[in-house]
């Protein structure tokens, strides 16, 4: 805190200042204002600073993508784009969608039945974003004669996480199931992602 | 900041005595890396490394500059234009394969001088400060590395991008939302490239500027030495300059041969084909690894498979891997012996062999196939690089008892060529 003494201009009448009865308060409260108010400046120049490093417009373009069902056999899966990000379409055989049932829902790591996975009526058409949600590799498992690990899903080549017929994460470091996006049927063969 | 007896900076010429008046820069320099900086006698050559490095950084400085003026950071050129250095620009093909051998040996060099600081006991007090900056300089080393190995958007700097940015999408609540802004979109693309070149040109000037603080804080308390033992007088040193300045030649000599030997001989012998693969977001390379110099810490963020106290396997790993290089910050009060050198501490010195053992193994584990038997290894080895740190090192710093120190540097570097300290007066005035 100053005081009346350091709140004398040099040069200026001391007496003037005692007399006067001069709150050097007054000059602590103009000095700290000031201050913080180029703090306030400082902090807000950072937003901008910041907020350039979020994703730009076109990046946040809300993309959807159609997908063609009809060319996609039972057993049969395909890979396309939805936002940059590998989509994974599969049709699954009678036989995966019972091996998917068959497993107890309480002792999956992200509990999920395939039911809840898939459209009604339409539990055959498993469609999941491609990226292992460990950090973020391309599973295995969509292409022709690539491992699909043991559990005969997906498998994630990059920390060994291996996803079953309904794309649940079985077992590895990955904590979750294969994202499965929001899409509609726009016809029985075609789909709207996003 | 330095001993009392330390040569003093008389300019002879005129124009040197007038810069000296107006800046005193040569007179910094004198008393930094000069002759006015008097260095304990008895370095070894594992002294040579913090000189290697900067010398490596120099390297990293000036072939970098020049291959940012044929390099473009965009996502639909960056590959092309790698090529373009490799095969059309005069001498790309030198410059690249020196600046991306040019981290190896970066990293090998700092390695050796991490392991030296470890050995002879260089982190402990009055040298914390020294250490903690050096913890600093590596992880801006490591941080700056990943984003150059981003910029030729090959399969490998694509997928690096990807999973390394993901490593903060384990961060709950907000973890997804950083990676995204990290990276400027959903996943790596021109927005990540482009910041990445952005700050992997910035980082290395902020490491020189760290690197002076590091030497900065070396100063006060002048080098340690193999013995660990204080400076005692004036006989236990040597003045920098021509004695290190002589000895650091020798080492620099041998660093450009084996540097040579790289970019000449096998320049793809540290780096990855699939890199010469253009960046594809659809395929996953079928092995993906990082850099050699990454390898350890990747091996401790694979070990946690398996989900432990409500906390996820991919956060466990996340904290493991950032944890074990902070955990270095914390080692100058882990190790509470008063003696520094390891030479003379029988129990500590056997441990660090153990712990270099284990971190060759990490560095395997990190490289090798996620089956079965490298996963419970890496757990082994990642169990015993925390055990190390935080359970033996406090306990044989307490327990162990340290052979019987020389009283002074001079003492030990006359015993070992079988005279007494007495022998040499001149010396021990």
């Amino acid at each position: 805190m100053a005081t009346v003494e350091e709140a004398i201009p040099p040069g200026a009448n001391p007496t003037r200042y005692h007399e006067e009865g001069h709150d050097p308060r007054r000059r602590d409260f103009i000095n700290i204002a000031a201050v913080a108010w180029a703090g306030v400046g400082a902090g807000v120049i950072v937003l901008p600073l910041i907020n350039q490093m979020n994703p730009s417009a076109d990046v946040l373009a809300q993309a959807t993508t159609d997908v063609d069902l009809s060319k996609i056999a039972p057993g049969q899966a395909i890979k396309t784009i939805f936002r940059k990000q590998p989509l994974f379409v599969r049709n699954l055989t009678p036989a995966e969608i019972a091996e998917a049932d068959a497993v107890p829902v309480s002792s999956l790591r992200d509990p999920q039945t395939l039911e809840q996975r898939t459209k009604p009526g339409k539990k055959n058409w498993l469609i999941t974003l491609g990226v292992c949600t460990h950090l973020g590799c391309v599973p295995l498992g969509a292409g022709e004669g690539e491992n699909r690990g043991p559990f005969g899903g997906y498998f994630c080549p990059c920390h060994g996480s291996a996803y079953d017929t309904a794309a649940r994460i079985r077992q590895g470091p990955a904590p979750l199931n294969l994202h499965v996006p929001d899409y509609t049927f726009t016809s029985d063969t075609t789909v709207k992602v996003g | 900041m330095s001993f009392p007896w330390a040569k003093h900076y008389e300019p002879k010429q005129p124009l040197m005595r007038w810069l000296d008046e107006k800046l005193p820069l040569p007179r910094l320099v004198y008393n930094s890396i000069g002759a006015g900086y008097p260095v304990p006698r008895n370095l070894n050559y594992w002294w040579n490394f913090g000189v290697l490095a900067g010398v490596a950084l120099v390297c990293q400085i000036i072939t970098g500059v020049v291959l940012a003026m044929h390099y473009a950071p965009n996502a639909l050129v960056a590959f092309g234009s790698t090529e373009h250095i490799m095969r059309d620009v005069n001498g790309g093909w030198f410059l690249r394969y020196a600046h991306a051998n040019g981290a190896s040996m970066f990293l090998f060099v700092v390695y050796v001088h991490i392991a030296r600081g470890l050995y002879y006991g260089s982190y402990k007090a009055p040298r914390e400060m020294v250490w903690l900056l050096g913890v600093v300089i590596f992880l801006l080393m490591m941080a700056t590395a990943f984003m150059g190995y981003v910029l030729p958007w090959g399969q490998m700097s694509f997928w690096g991008a990807q999973v390394i940015t993901g490593f903060f999408s384990a961060i709950p609540g907000v973890g997804e939302t950083i990676r995204v802004w990290l990276l400027g979109g959903f996943a790596p693309d021109n927005a990540a490239l482009n910041r990445f070149f952005s700050l992997h040109y910035l980082l290395p000037f902020v490491i020189a500027g760290v690197i002076i603080l590091h030497i900065w804080a070396l100063h006060i308390p002048g080098s340690n030495n193999p013995t660990g033992v204080d400076v005692k007088g004036e006989q236990d040193t040597v003045p920098f300059h021509p004695y290190y300045t002589a000895k650091d030649g020798v080492g620099v000599g041998a660093f450009f041969l084996v540097f040579a030997l790289l970019v000449f001989f096998a320049p793809n012998l540290l780096g990855h084909p699939d890199n010469y693969i253009e960046a594809n977001p659809l395929s996953t390379p079928a092995h993906i690894v990082p850099e050699w110099y990454f390898l350890p810490f990747y091996a401790i963020l694979k070990s946690f498979t398996f989900n432990f106290l409500w906390i996820p396997a991919k956060l466990w790993g996340v904290l493991a891997m950032f944890g074990s290089i902070l955990l270095l910050f914390f080692l100058p009060w882990l190790d509470s012996s008063p003696v520094r050198s390891a030479s003379y501490r029988p129990k500590y010195r056997v441990f660090l062999g153990v712990l270099l053992l284990d971190v060759l193994v990490l560095g395997y584990v990190g490289g090798a196939e996620p089956i079965a038997r490298n996963v419970i290894m890496g757990q082994i080895a990642s169990m015993y690089y925390f055990a190390h740190f935080l359970i033996i090192l406090p306990w044989i710093s307490r327990s162990e008892r340290p052979l019987p120190l020389p009283t002074s540097i001079t003492e030990a570097v006359l015993a070992k060529h079988g005279e007494t300290a007495h022998a040499e007066p001149a010396l021990a005035h």
